[in-house]
Order: structure tokens, then C-alpha cells, then sequence
């Protein structure tokens, strides 16, 4: 027992020990079981075995289709957003110009959302944008003289109101993201560019730039998992996983109610898979593109 | 600068320096005003709650919420029902206080238990087992619920808090955060530990944990806020409403049949109260927290 505490050999394999048993128990297990049901139908706990009619009827159902553009859309939109934005308010800060104690207000006003659950958020601004009058985004549209806006009955003023809280949930973590990568850069750099002559833009586009590549990846891989995997979002300011002509639905509200609310575990199981096989596509392409693999297999 | 300004300037010069000085302060109140509008804009989703506990819940679920309001129409009613409520809300509450200490412990121990395994031996598998955690961390759990779900009300553990806290021990990214860590903690210490007859579990608990403290603290407020907020999970797995943690509760309320919006609006706001002292104390450590997934360098 005593030489066992003390072995270098065995040490590594106890202290990983954990997250092999989470693995195996909560994850592997799990989702081969899931694999297995997609291939079947499940009824009262009686499964049979029925070929690939899951998938092929996951193929013909419209409705997936429908969450699928949608995630898609809104995945896109949100990197149009979250990527750009956040990274020209972090230029901001970082400027030599300014109070530091407006900027330091700045950052926390712009942090804090991200402290808010999904659920407080989703609250507030499914009350901001009620359909009367004297909800506070109408009362933004009647300020510009335009009336009261049906905002989450629409297909595009409800895409906008998730947009929105998105931006105002996410906008301050990525700048944080930002400005770590912008301090990171070397001043040296901007003191080179400016002796060549080049201007504040210049100096952005030529120095700055380039030097957040590394942080321009991680922002759009989160965003891109986030955007794809955003659920709780329409959830709450839907008040539930229903929404006019499906327009807030999303594929993992699509699973959530094959699965969860409608029980049908095998054909839920089946739309579970494609969606698995989805993101450990984007994952691994992502990782052996930025070269984890390698630099993993260095150490 | 101070040189410069004894000694009489050339004629022509001021009015040269003048013009960028100004303009130079003209950006700096530019950027100051667009930074606090920004600011300001930011913060009206908050405000808007606050406002909103004073004001007739019923009314706020027929109009929406806004920033316009009836001072004479203000009233404490919902602070006074909030705590006089026969209802669930504090047993929420103090539900919720309870799993995230325990799932905030918990996550501490084991995952920096994993990272250390990670950061200080070779053996064989370790590539492997680590781009095992880096798939789990950036897979979202959302495309993985299903399985989970399933395997939960398969062994009987539907509504069981064990199986809320359980599968997220072994945390991916606060083992990536613990790892990156470990990885700068030098070597000597390890060895130094190993001549004076420490065992290997010895060496990590006293001599290593005591030198990651900040990285403790960062994790641990991290962890907090997550776990505060964590709402799909818990909803998933909790059936009873005397079990169910503040979001689930909070989410119940906003629903058609709810019957008890006097609380909603106070119940969300002090549900954010835990999480913005928690701020307010420890602002840096919730930013190195927060942006932990970011690969430096």
C-alpha cells in the first residue's frame, strides 16, 4: 500500500481516475446508448429495432429544417455581432486618451449583463419587448415616430430581440477577450509602425489586427459553438419552446421537444446524433486547423 | 515638460503644440460621452428590473416594462410579499446556496485533482485523455443532454440532487484553467517534496495547492456564478417544486398560469444580488475567471 502512494508510476493514472469515471459513466455510456436508440423505436421502454426510419423521417420533417436555418442564421448573425463590436470597444479602452475611471466604469456597466442567468435576462426582455404601447422598445420606435411594434410575433423583430440579447449578454466578455489579446501585443510594434508613418487607423489595421489573430479564432469557435447551440435564449423570451410559425425554434429547442417534451426517445435520439456529429465535425476540423493535435502531442 | 516651459518658447511653436492639444482633448471627452452613453444603454435592462420591483406586477405582465413610470403608482407591496409569501421563493433560494457551495467545492477539489495529472506526469494516454477534456469543454452541453437525460431517469436518479451536481465534477474547463496553471508551478517543488518522503497525493494537497490559491479564486468565482445560473440541467433533472433551484422557480412564475407575478420581478432582481456583491469584491478575479477558456500566447 505504501509503495502504491509513492509510485510516480501509478500516481498520474489515480489523479485523471475522476474524469475517466465522468467520462465513461456520464458520457461515453450515455451517448452510445443514444447512438443505439436512433436505430430504434422506443415505446413504454419497448424498443425495436427499425433500420434507418428515424433519420429518414428526421430527413422529411420540415420542422427540423426550419430550426436548423434558424440556428444557423442566428449563429452568423451573432459572429457579425460579437466578433467586430467587442473588438473596436476594446481598441477603445486601450487608447492612451481618456478618464481611466469612465473606461473602468465602462468595462464593469458592459460586464455585468454576463452576471445575469438566462433566466433573469430572458425576463426583462421579454417585458422590454412587449406589444403595447408602453413597453419600453416601444416606447424607443414611437420616440422615431414609427407605432407600437409587434415585436416577438414577427419572424425578423423577434430574431432581432434575441440578436439584442445576445449582444447585451456577450458584448463585454468578448471585450475582455480583446483587450487581453490587444495588451498582449508588444508596444515596440505600434512605436516601429508609427515611425514608418503610419496614422491611429493604419496602426490598427497593421499592428492590432494581425497581433489578435490568436483571439479573433477563440471569440469566433465560442461564438460559433454558442450560436449553434442556443436554446434557453428562446426558451425564456418565448415564455416556453413555442413561438409563432416556429420562428424562434432551434435545433436544440427541436431536440428538447422531440426528447423531453413529446417523449419520442429513439427519433429524438436519431436528431441527438446528427446534432453530435455536427459539432464534433466543426470541433475536430477546428482543432487539427489551429494545430492542438500537434502542439498536445509536443509536450 | 517642465524644462521646456522655463525657457521661453519660439513665437511660432505654441500655436503649432495648441491645435493637437485641443483636438486631443476634444477626443478624449468624444470617447468619454460615447463610452458612458454606451455604458448607460448597457445598464437599462437592470435598471429596468430595479424599477420594476416597485411597480404592480399584473400591470407589468399586460404592458412590459419600461423606464417611464407613475411615481404616485410606486409601492413596496411586492418587497412586503416577497417576504411574507407563503411561497416556495426562499426555499429556492437557500436550495440554490446549498447545491453551489457544495457543486462549487466539489468542482475545486476533483478538477484540479484531474488537472494536476495532467500537468505534472508523463504516462501513457495523456495526449489522448487531454483532447478528450478539450472536446468535452467546447462541445456544448446542449447537444449532449439528451444521452445524459435518459441515463438519469434510467437509474432512478430523476429529481435527485446528486444528479444535478455529480456529472459536472470533473469539470473541462476549470481542468484546462488548473492545468495551465500546475504547468508554470517549477518542478523543484515536486522533487524537493519526493526527497523529504512525501507521497505523491501528499505533495499535490500540501505543498501545491497552498501556491495555486489565486488560481482557486478565480475558478471558485467562475464556478459560482455558473452554478447560481445554471438553469437547463436542473430543470431537466428536478420534478418536485419544493427541490427546485431560483431559475427553475423564477422560469415557473413567468408562465401563462402563473398566478404570483407580484414576485417575479422582485424574485429575479434579489436573485441577482449573491452574484453582484460577488463582483463588487472580486471584480479582477471574475474577468481572469470568466476569460480562463482563452489560450494566452
Amino acid at each position: 500500500m505504501k509503495s502504491v502512494l509513492y509510485s510516480q508510476r501509478l500516481a498520474p493514472y489515480f489523479f485523471i481516475l475522476p474524469f475517466l469515471l465522468t467520462l465513461l459513466v456520464f458520457w461515453l455510456v450515455p451517448v452510445g446508448r443514444s447512438v443505439v436508440m436512433s436505430f430504434q423505436e422506443v415505446l413504454y421502454g419497448q424498443s425495436t429495432f427499425i433500420g434507418l426510419d428515424n433519420y429518414e423521417r428526421l430527413w422529411r420533417d420540415q420542422v427540423f429544417w426550419t430550426a436548423l436555418a434558424n440556428s444557423i442564421r442566428y449563429m452568423v448573425l451573432t459572429l457579425l455581432l460579437l466578433v467586430p463590436i467587442p473588438m473596436v470597444l476594446a481598441a477603445i479602452i486601450n487608447s492612451r486618451i481618456g478618464s481611466s475611471r469612465i473606461k473602468g466604469f465602462f468595462k464593469a456597466s458592459l460586464f455585468v449583463p454576463a452576471l445575469t442567468s438566462v433566466v433573469v435576462a430572458g425576463i426583462v426582455f421579454r417585458l422590454m419587448f412587449s406589444e403595447t404601447e408602453s413597453g419600453l422598445m416601444n416606447q424607443v420606435v414611437a420616440f422615431f415616430g414609427f407605432g407600437p411594434v409587434r415585436w416577438l410575433r414577427e419572424d425578423l423583430t423577434g430574431l432581432f430581440a434575441l440578436l439584442l440579447l445576445a449582444l447585451w449578454r456577450w458584448a463585454g466578455v468578448n471585450t475582455m477577450y480583446f483587450l487581453a489579446g490587444i495588451q498582449a501585443i508588444p508596444n515596440d510594434y505600434y512605436e516601429a509602425a508609427s515611425l514608418d508613418g503610419a496614422g491611429k487607423v493604419q496602426q490598427f489595421l497593421h499592428v492590432t489586427l494581425p497581433g489578435l489573430k490568436p483571439t479573433i479564432v477563440y471569440v469566433t469557435t465560442i461564438s460559433v459553438y454558442g450560436g449553434l447551440a442556443m436554446f434557453l435564449e428562446s426558451f425564456m423570451l418565448y415564455a416556453g419552446n413555442n413561438s409563432p410559425n416556429n420562428q424562434g425554434l432551434t435545433i436544440v429547442g427541436y431536440l428538447y421537444r422531440k426528447g423531453i417534451q413529446e417523449n419520442d426517445l429513439g427519433f429524438a435520439s436519431a436528431v441527438g446524433v446528427v446534432l453530435l456529429v455536427l459539432v464534433l465535425a466543426i470541433n475536430l476540423t477546428q482543432l487539427t486547423a489551429t494545430g492542438t493535435f500537434k502542439k498536445e502531442s509536443a509536450r | 515638460m517642465t524644462l521646456q516651459r522655463t525657457t521661453p518658447p519660439p513665437v511660432s511653436e505654441p500655436t503649432l503644440d495648441a491645435r493637437p492639444r485641443t483636438t486631443r482633448r476634444a477626443a478624449a471627452r468624444a470617447q468619454g460621452v460615447l463610452l458612458l452613453v454606451i455604458a448607460m444603454i448597457a445598464l437599462v435592462p437592470l435598471a429596468a428590473i430595479f424599477v420594476g420591483t416597485f411597480q404592480d406586477g399584473n400591470e407589468i405582465i399586460r404592458n412590459g416594462i419600461s423606464l417611464s413610470v407613475d411615481v404616485s403608482e410606486l409601492s413596496l407591496d411586492n418587497y412586503v410579499m416577497l417576504f411574507t409569501d407563503s411561497g416556495l421563493y426562499f426555499q429556492w433560494f437557500a436550495n440554490s446556496l446549498v447545491i453551489t457551495v457544495v457543486q462549487v467545492a466539489g468542482t475545486l477539489l476533483i478538477s484540479s485533482f484531474v488537472a494536476y495529472g495532467f500537468a505534472m506526469y508523463e504516462f501513457r494516454g495523456k495526449n489522448l485523455g487531454f483532447i478528450l477534456v478539450l472536446i468535452l469543454m467546447t462541445v456544448p452541453f446542449e447537444m449532449l443532454m439528451l444521452p445524459l437525460y435518459v441515463q438519469v431517469n434510467n437509474v432512478g436518479a430523476a429529481d435527485q440532487y446528486w444528479a444535478v451536481v455529480v456529472p459536472f465534477l470533473a469539470q473541462a474547463v476549470t481542468i484546462f484553467f488548473f492545468r495551465q496553471y500546475f504547468l508554470g508551478v517549477p518542478k523543484e517543488i515536486l522533487e524537493a517534496g519526493r526527497v523529504d518522503g512525501v507521497t505523491e497525493f501528499g505533495i499535490f494537497f500540501k505543498l501545491v495547492v497552498p501556491i495555486a490559491k489565486p488560481a482557486f479564486a478565480a475558478m471558485a468565482i467562475l464556478n459560482s456564478m455558473l452554478i447560481w445560473n445554471n438553469f437547463l440541467w436542473p430543470l431537466l433533472v428536478l420534478r418536485s417544486p419544493e427541490k427546485f433551484v431560483l431559475p427553475i422557480g423564477l422560469n415557473t412564475l413567468l408562465t401563462p398560469y402563473g398566478n404570483n407575478y407580484e414576485l417575479l420581478i422582485v424574485g429575479s432582481f434579489f436573485s441577482l444580488i449573491p452574484i453582484l456583491l460577488l463582483f463588487l469584491a472580486f471584480q479582477r478575479f471574475f474577468i481572469d475567471g470568466m476569460t480562463a477558456g482563452a489560450v494566452k500566447g
